[in-house]
């Protein structure tokens, strides 16, 4: 758990990565575009005062103001700081996309074969590439995982997961 | 003493033999929960929410406070043993307890840590059970100026008391008001903020977002960290439970402070990591053997847990009684109520008694048993967090993922807790707290109507917010919560004159 990152304040990098500074000015910079959408938006359906009352843009209107006011706070202490340190190690957001992209693909594939399929597929393909388990363990815990989750979910529960073409191959 | 009645009804329905197996169910999930990393109460208790679905709300009520009971205990078995905070609220309870873990003296560290939990957490449902119904009653009379004044005096406690730099929180907590005005304006049932969009038509939910950003982006945080389990043995025994118990009441003074301090805490919307470190800070100073602080004492163990448990629970007060929950998980449970049909405010201790009362009977079982599963399981519950991360971690997305869909069976979910998983992820790395977000999305548009409600009554004017004293009361302190870090410089200021220039 990244608790309080701001205490280390130079701490000597191993291989570099991006730094916190630029990443600060960066999120603040898209919280206030955030900010600038929610003004929009709320322009769009009047801010106004109408037949019945404020209309529905007068209370989103004074959010998107409040954003785009403490981004700018944000931004101009970020600006003001002279304290530099790492955001994160290169190998630490390599690790970060190791589980993030599997993460993405499973789901997208969540979308065409359904969560069963892609669930026992995500799990498998943690334990044989990164955890580098034997084969058979690996179909034991991710088909058993899925089987358990079938019970308990579509069974026990009745609450209905999304189901792919093997689900209809098989009439569950 | 209609209290004690409505309580003993209450028992009567927690004491049917599917509520009491609900129950148990809820605790060790919970626990497990607690346990694993990546995996926290609030996004705990959203994941399975949906399972919830088809039970009566009272059955589901118990099970989902339960879980959330079960994650307050968890937290303490992997700090002691490993080091590591399972909960952000134990992160004060390593300081001492993983030092006494490696002196040989886990045991001790663990019931005392299950113990005061327990403590903690009774004495805040008794401060509940009498307390609430009262603001309950106070509150029936409320109208909409002064509702606002609840949620505002909510809001601006999270932006003055929050270790996070202001500005921080206000930029997060607005984010989240704004997510909740996305979709259908519950006052005029206009769309807005859509931008055509049709799968924004209802907004964002906020059980996703919990999922994503608290869920996801807390396992990708995980990942970086890089995990390195190396625990200590868990011999806890009937002996050392007895033993550490006949010294438990020594620190009585430490432990009614702790209570105190956790459930004001609580009520008030700081939650229960501010209360736990609050609770340890002012438990050093006052103890005679302060200096040992840090090198595994047993004082050090109880002051955090107490308080956080405290906090935790008592965060259910201004959840019951005014709808306005007090932490993050307390928000996911004030969800669940909307889910289940039920109007969360003052009138749920009028029309729902049955709910209500089960609700707090079952808080006191499930803490009672939650402390007896906690004490014959721990070395059980310590062997789910060996088992190696690259196994966990899939299935804990996949529940993440299961939990995002099955809220309104929408794929469309699953992406947009992918994607608040990664806001979730930044925004933690730059130190924006992520609980006021949450918060905002959940009570957004109900305090735009009660504000918007206000306005009406007063044509336009804002003097409606302080027209009479109670509403200008309120407001009141919610500008001065909002400006406590001046106030409580100014005063230290006062005080390092007076005193030495050290603390």
């Amino acid at each position: 758990m990244a608790l309080d990152n701001s205490t280390n304040d130079v701490s000597p990098r191993r291989d570099g990565g991006p730094d916190q500074r630029v990443m600060e000015i960066g999120v603040s910079l898209v919280t206030a575009l955030f900010g600038a959408v929610v003004l929009v938006g709320s322009l769009q359906v009047g801010i106004g005062w109408g037949a019945e009352g404020p209309r529905p843009g007068f209370f989103p209107f004074y959010i998107g103001l409040l954003i785009i006011g403490s981004s700018a706070v944000n931004l101009v202490q970020m600006g003001l700081t002279d304290r530099r340190s790492g955001f994160a190690d290169w190998s630490q957001l390599r690790q970060v996309l190791l589980v993030f992209v599997p993460t993405a693909i499973y789901v997208v594939s969540i979308l065409y074969v359904g969560m069963y399929l892609s669930s026992t597929v995500l799990i498998a393909v943690f334990m044989l590439w990164i955890g580098k388990y034997h084969w058979s363990l690996t179909a034991v815990i991710s088909i058993g995982t899925s089987i358990v989750i079938y019970l308990m979910f579509e069974k026990w529960f009745l609450v209905p997961l999304p189901k792919g073409p093997l689900e209809e191959l098989l009439y569950l | 003493m209609e209290e004690v009645f409505n309580l003993f009804h209450g028992f009567a329905v927690v004491l049917q033999p599917y509520n009491l197996l609900v129950m148990l169910l809820g605790i060790v999930l919970g626990v497990m929960i607690g346990v694993l990393p990546g995996l926290g109460g609030a996004n705990g208790v959203a994941i399975l929410l949906p399972l919830t679905f088809s039970m009566s709300p009272t059955s589901a009520i118990i099970m989902l406070s339960c879980i959330y009971w079960g994650s307050l205990f968890g937290g303490a078995i992997t700090s002691v043993l490993f080091n590591i905070p399972g909960e952000p609220w134990s992160v004060a309870t390593t300081f001492d307890g993983h030092p006494m873990a490696q002196n040989g003296r886990a045991g001790e560290a663990l019931t005392a840590a299950f113990t005061s939990s327990f403590v903690g957490a009774l004495f805040a449902v008794v401060v509940i059970t009498f307390v609430a119904p009262l603001v309950a009653l106070f509150a029936l009379q409320f109208g909409p100026a002064e509702k606002f004044a609840i949620f505002f005096l909510a809001f601006c406690s999270f932006i003055g008391m929050g270790k996070e730099p202001p500005a921080k929180t206000i930029t997060s907590m607005m984010i989240g008001f704004a997510l909740a005005a996305v979709g259908l304006d519950s006052v005029t049932g206009q769309l807005r903020l859509t931008f055509g969009f049709t799968e924004l038509l209802n907004g964002f939910d906020f059980l996703i977002a919990v999922i994503g950003l608290f869920g996801i982006g807390e396992i990708l945080l995980t990942v970086e960290e890089g995990l390195s389990l190396r625990g200590r043995a868990a011999g806890i025994n009937l002996k050392v439970v007895l033993q550490t118990w006949a010294e438990l009441p020594r620190y009585w003074i430490t432990s009614l402070r702790s209570c105190l301090i956790g459930c004001w805490m609580g009520i008030s919307p700081a939650g229960a990591t501010p209360a736990s470190f609050m609770s340890y800070g002012i438990a050093k100073r006052a103890s005679r053997r302060g200096d040992n602080f840090g090198k595994g004492e047993i004082e050090g163990v109880i002051a955090p847990e107490t308080a956080a448990h405290a906090a935790g629970t008592s965060a259910l007060l201004p959840m019951l009684s005014l709808g306005v929950p007090g932490s993050p998980t307390a928000a996911v449970l004030l969800g669940g109520l909307l889910i289940w049909g039920l109007q969360p405010g003052p009138l749920l201790f009028v029309e729902q008694k049955e709910f209500v009362w089960g609700l707090i009977a079952s808080m006191y079982l499930g803490n009672l048993v939650g402390l007896a599963v906690v004490l014959t399981c721990v070395p059980l519950f310590a062997a789910i967090l060996r088992i190696p991360f690259t196994i966990i971690a899939p299935i804990i997305l996949v529940f993440c993922a299961i939990g995002a869909y099955s809220v309104h069976n929408s794929t469309f979910d699953v992406i947009l807790m992918l994607v608040f998983g990664v806001v979730g992820y930044v925004l933690k790395k730059c130190n924006y707290p992520l609980a006021p977000l949450v918060l905002a999305i959940v009570l957004g548009d109900r305090a735009e109507e009660a504000f918007r409600q206000s306005l009406l009554g007063s044509q336009g004017s804002i003097a409606v917010f302080w027209s009479n004293g109670l509403v200008g009361g309120i407001m009141a302190l919610g500008l001065i919560a909002l400006f406590w870090p001046l106030i409580h410089q100014g005063s230290a200021r006062l005080r390092a004159q007076r005193a030495s220039p050290t603390p």
